[in-house]
């Protein structure tokens, strides 16, 4: 296989919206989803005469994100502008972050193979974003007209650009969702793929194993899912080996992911190579970070997933796989430490958050932040294993109806007549009852063959609908049989 | 002297004792710009309707008996690069010629507040480049001194107004000696104030670190108080000084008498014109009797600031004006097929020759491979041009330079010679380099035209610089000099 | 330095504007002139100087995180020259 050959190089570039109540530059709201051109105002829609002031939140939250990616955070910075042109872009510049970034040199790690990765972070800026174009008809290619909403124009953005550390789409996509996460912790974005507030550009070029020296890249667009990340970073590294393998070269070039197709696909453009002009933006003045405003900031950093991680194990025994999943998402992590507080058995708690919560969240494609059971219903359920009320094979079925309908599991449990059967004297009659209908399998056990019994505890399980009391059960029937 | 020929201040004294009423000045300026404009051409548009309604709520209030405010009732007109809500703010351009702005500039809002009367808007060379107005879109001013010479530019309509008392104020707006050049030319007073002393919020940008708006007024105790009225910090505009903001008016009256004055030897050489030198050198004459001590320095980086501004500035403007694409507001070529192509034909369609020039210069200027040789070396004279006066004005209270080299030139004398016209704001762009304040104020006549003395002061000292102008002023009887218009 | 014909269209593509021939041949000499003059900056040793971006000296200029309303959809949309549904409408855009 020719595959093993090469080795690819991926960076990734990621631009995260920042969870404000107002815009970088104005004070238009940032709230997703408001009908087209409704969240605008003169300095947003670039009217001439308007006039940027930055809004000290997102200054805050660079930062923070900064910090939580352990980054040196400058002491000087300053706003440049980008200047190009396109219908969605107001001002025909963008005010960004050139030569003099608030954060660098930073870094995360990740999981890869049972080891830990580092992976560099280059460099992180704050920017506004574009407006919203939309096609009339089905693609941009085809479209006679096109139409432009402003609403998004000017929402804070990070852009977070990591080192060419990444040598897999497996990393990439590790690397995504640990910056996802730490994103979310820190509670700066809330990292919605699919509202685009967490979008992902991929710098991609492949190389001989063992060479020095990095291959001609691709940029990689439209990757609007980590599923896409992972497809597209296949497609291309495969695209180019093939390149290399019939002798050619590999063209630097933006390339958009056809998720239809399953391919990329140039972006060739008509237009001259772009030069963004960038020059200091005069309408803004420097940033000057002294160290005091730092630490104020590095005073409301939460507890960072590595941090959570660590203590899960330590202090509930977690398995470092459970700790591993339960922490890659914020709001799952509070889950099980609220789950905690009204069920104190940690490891109860996070088997049914691994195999219950999160098949229904999958299968219902739910974040756990919209989870229908609260942390509190699920340890009410908990309580009513351990008391013996429902058995755990009933229980797994008053979730579902739960996550379902919304109602409280006792609320079920009693509907539904769901008790568990724990009155010895009715299911004496019933185990009376089992053995006088099975004389077989009750002279096999009798004969010695052991195993006989679980035939009886099933029927007995099967009279009761379930909820017979799997354990109670099997003492009576050997007490009987004895 | 008829009404409209009176300043503010005087104007004020005849509606507080209700000699005069709100509604019957405003009329009395309408009715002057009706019979002058065909003339004159100050105004692009004019808002009758509007002035007189707010000139009756005025005399409601005077009826009230409510304490009449220095500018209310006061009859003035605007530049038309400040935006006002719900009245068209063309910046002299066909690619803003139908556009309305939803909002007003922040000194619109203090004018508004403080009860003066909006008679409407003034032209204005395109975006605010050129110094003679025959870069407007829509038709040339003309000096009301000589209708066929020009106002000076770019606030060329609101000289003009003033000069023509078809107004009794006007706001213009200074990047490269906008506001004193036509000042000067009109034989009017005109401050550009320091840098970030007004609020740049609704002016619409032409180059955003050079930029400052200012009075143009008939005295210079008038300038004082339009000063008053619009300076100050605002939210709105990051680059607006957080300092507090004095009370202009009570420097006027007091004595220069020891005052140190620096004169730069650089701004009398070569290129100033005879008549102009021999009326500046006069004026320091009029200003050592006045007890001033004034002597000859030098800024030595002067011949530089030129250069340095066609670099910068038009590196700004290449950005600023990115934004007239037709898709917003404005003009749009409709015969455009995809949007690259509308871009292209709206803007080469929408943009007057000069600004087309500088978009030019700046977009090169900027461009990948010539950003260090051209424009962060413009930047770093500028350096050089600041450090040259912070060492001046270690020794001396202002600096005394003519305002121009010439009196106002004859239209289309040099509109065909970019070079040429540039010159024409030799001694005023430095100041703007260094975001300094400075006035320009008449000091006499050459060929019959008005000669202008520029007086410089340190960085918020706009006081220093109105103390010394009015000092002069009322030692001199320029200021009462009126164009002979002829009203038939 | 000496700008020539090409690389003024270069530029005007940049700066989305268009010239005929007998203009591009006009602004190339007007932008050589210019740029001519300008060159008189390289009389000056500035390796040493640091650059002017701001005269004043201010930094950290900030505003609080308050979001509030202002334009409705129809006055957003009053200056358009081309609109539809409550945006903005422009031709095809590749």
């Amino acid at each position: 296989m020719s595959a093993n050959k090469y080795e690819a190089v991926i960076g990734l570039e990621v631009h995260v919206e920042l969870k404000t109540n107002s815009k970088i530059f104005c004070a238009c709201s940032t709230e997703f989803g408001a009908a087209p051109n409704t969240q605008v105002c003169p300095v947003c829609l670039g009217l001439p005469g308007t006039l940027p002031v930055v809004n000290k939140r997102v200054v805050d939250f660079a930062i923070k994100a900064g910090l939580a990616l352990n980054c040196k955070i400058a002491e000087f910075s300053k706003f440049d502008r980008k200047n190009y042109y396109y219908p969605d872009l107001p001002k025909g510049y963008q005010i960004s972050q050139y030569d003099l970034p608030i954060c660098e040199h930073g870094y995360l790690d990740i999981e890869v193979d049972g080891e830990t990765k580092r992976i560099g972070i280059t460099r992180i800026h704050m920017e506004e974003d574009a407006g919203k174009l939309m096609h009339e008809g089905d693609a941009i290619a085809e479209a006679e007209s096109s139409l432009v909403d402003y609403n998004r124009t000017g929402v804070p953005l990070l852009e977070i650009v990591s080192e060419p550390d990444l040598r897999s789409p497996e990393e990439a996509v590790a690397y995504l969702e640990k910056l996802k996460a730490i994103l979310q912790y820190t509670e700066v974005s809330d990292c919605k793929m699919q509202e685009g507030s967490l979008r992902c550009d991929a710098n991609v070029s492949v190389r001989p194993v063992g060479a020095a020296e990095f291959g001609t890249k691709t940029e990689l667009k439209n990757m609007n899912s980590f599923k896409a990340l992972q497809k597209a970073l296949e497609y291309e590294i495969e695209r180019q080996i093939d390149i290399l393998e019939d002798g050619g070269e590999v063209v630097q070039e933006t390339r958009s992911w056809n998720e239809n197709k399953g391919i990329t696909v140039s972006l060739r453009s008509k237009e001259e190579a772009h030069d963004y002009r960038y020059f200091p933006d005069p309408d803004l003045v420097p940033l000057v970070i002294d160290r005091e405003w730092v630490e104020r900031i590095r005073e409301t950093l939460p507890e960072l997933p590595d941090e959570r991680k660590r203590r899960l194990i330590e202090e509930y025994g977690l398995p470092e796989y459970d700790a591993t999943v339960i922490t890659s998402s914020k709001d799952l992590a509070d889950y099980f430490d609220r789950c905690l507080q009204y069920f104190g058995d940690a490891k109860k708690v996070s088997n049914w958050i691994m195999a219950e919560l999160l098949r229904l969240l999958n299968a219902r494609d739910l974040e756990a932040a919209d989870c229908p059971v609260s942390p509190e219903q699920l340890a009410e359920l908990l309580q009513l294993i351990d008391k013996g009320t429902i058995s755990g094979k009933i229980a797994k079925q008053v979730f579902e109806e739960m996550f379902d309908t919304g109602k409280t599991a006792a609320a079920i449990v009693k509907e539904k007549g769901l008790e568990q059967i724990s009155d010895a004297g009715e299911l004496e009659r019933i185990v009376e009852q089992v053995i006088a209908n099975n004389p077989d399998p009750v002279a096999d056990y009798r004969n010695g063959k052991k195993q006989a019994i679980g035939f009886l505890v099933g029927q007995v399980m099967k009279a009761t609908r379930g909820k017979a009391n799997p354990q109670l059960v099997n003492e009576l029937l050997r007490k009987k049989l004895s | 002297m008829t009404v409209y020929s009176l300043t503010a201040h005087e104007l004020h004294e005849k509606l507080k004792s209700k000699e005069i009423s709100a509604r019957e000045l405003a009329r009395a300026v309408l009715d002057r710009i009706e019979q002058l404009e065909p003339k004159v051409k100050a105004y692009l548009t004019v808002t009758a309707e509007q002035a007189m309604e707010k000139a009756a709520e005025v005399d409601r209030r005077i009826a009230r008996g409510e304490e009449l405010r220095p500018l209310e009732g006061i009859p003035m007109a605007l530049k038309d690069n400040l935006c006002t809500e719900g009245i068209k703010t063309t910046c002299g351009s066909q690619i803003l010629h139908n556009f309305v702005p939803p909002y007003s500039a922040t000194v619109v809002e203090k004018l508004d507040r403080e009860g003066a009367i909006l008679l409407g808007k003034l032209n204005m060379d395109e975006f605010a480049m050129g110094s003679s107005n025959e870069n407007s879109s829509f038709y040339p001013t003309r000096n009301p001194w000589d209708l066929e010479r020009a106002p000076g530019g770019s606030s060329g309509g609101a000289a003009a107004a003033v000069a023509a008392d078809e107004a009794v104020f006007t706001l213009g707006s200074d990047t490269g000696g906008s506001i004193r050049q036509p000042a000067a030319f009109c034989g009017v007073v005109g401050l550009k104030p320091t840098y970030g002393r007004v609020s740049r919020y609704g002016l619409v940008a032409f180059a955003s670190s050079l930029d400052q708006i200012g009075p143009i007024t008939k005295d210079v105790k008038d300038c004082a108080l339009v000063l008053q009225a619009i300076a100050g910090h605002d939210d709105k505009d990051s680059t607006s000084a957080d300092v507090p903001v004095p009370d202009y008016t009570e420097v006027l009256g007091k004595d220069i008498k020891g005052m140190r004055i620096g004169i730069p030897k650089e701004y009398f050489a070569e290129g100033l014109d005879s008549g102009v030198k021999e009326k500046i050198e006069a004026a320091i004459k009029q200003l050592q009797e006045l007890g001033a001590v004034c002597e000859e320095t030098s800024l030595p980086h002067t011949e530089y600031a030129l250069p340095a501004y066609y670099l910068v500035a038009p590196a700004e403007a290449s950005s600023n004006l990115a934004r007239y694409d037709g898709v917003r507001y404005g003009f749009r070529d409709t015969e455009a097929q995809d949007v690259i192509s509308m871009f292209r034909s709206t803007r080469s369609k929408g943009f007057g020759p000069e600004v087309k020039r500088r978009i030019m210069i700046g977009t090169y200027a900027l461009s990948s491979g010539y950003y260090d040789a051209y424009y962060l070396k413009a930047l770093k004279v500028r350096t050089l041009i600041r450090r040259d006066f912070d060492r001046a004005f270690a020794k001396y209270d202002a600096i005394v330079t003519p305002t121009s080299p010439n009196v106002a030139f004859r239209i289309g004398e040099k509109i065909g010679d970019p070079l040429s016209m540039y010159l024409s704001d030799l001694y005023t762009i430095p100041v703007n380099m260094a975001g300094l304040p400075a006035i320009s104020l008449s000091c006499g006549f050459s060929e019959g035209m008005p000669v202008g003395l520029q007086i410089i002061g340190k960085p918020f000292d706009e006081s220093t610089v109105l103390q010394i102008a009015y000092q002069y002023e009322q030692s001199t009887l320029h200021h009462q000099a009126r164009p002979a218009l002829e009203v038939r | 330095m000496s700008i020539s014909k090409k690389d003024v269209e270069h530029v005007a593509l940049l700066a989305r504007l268009e010239f005929s021939e007998e203009e591009l041949e006009e602004y190339t000499k007007q932008l050589n002139d210019i740029l001519g003059y300008v060159d008189k900056l390289n009389e000056l040793d500035t390796a040493d100087v640091e650059p002017t971006s701001h005269v004043l000296p201010l930094n950290n200029v900030l505003r609080e995180d308050a979001s509030r309303d202002y334009l409705d959809n129809e006055t957003a949309l009053k200056n358009a020259p081309d609109k539809k549904d409550g945006m903005f409408r422009v031709p095809k855009i590749v």
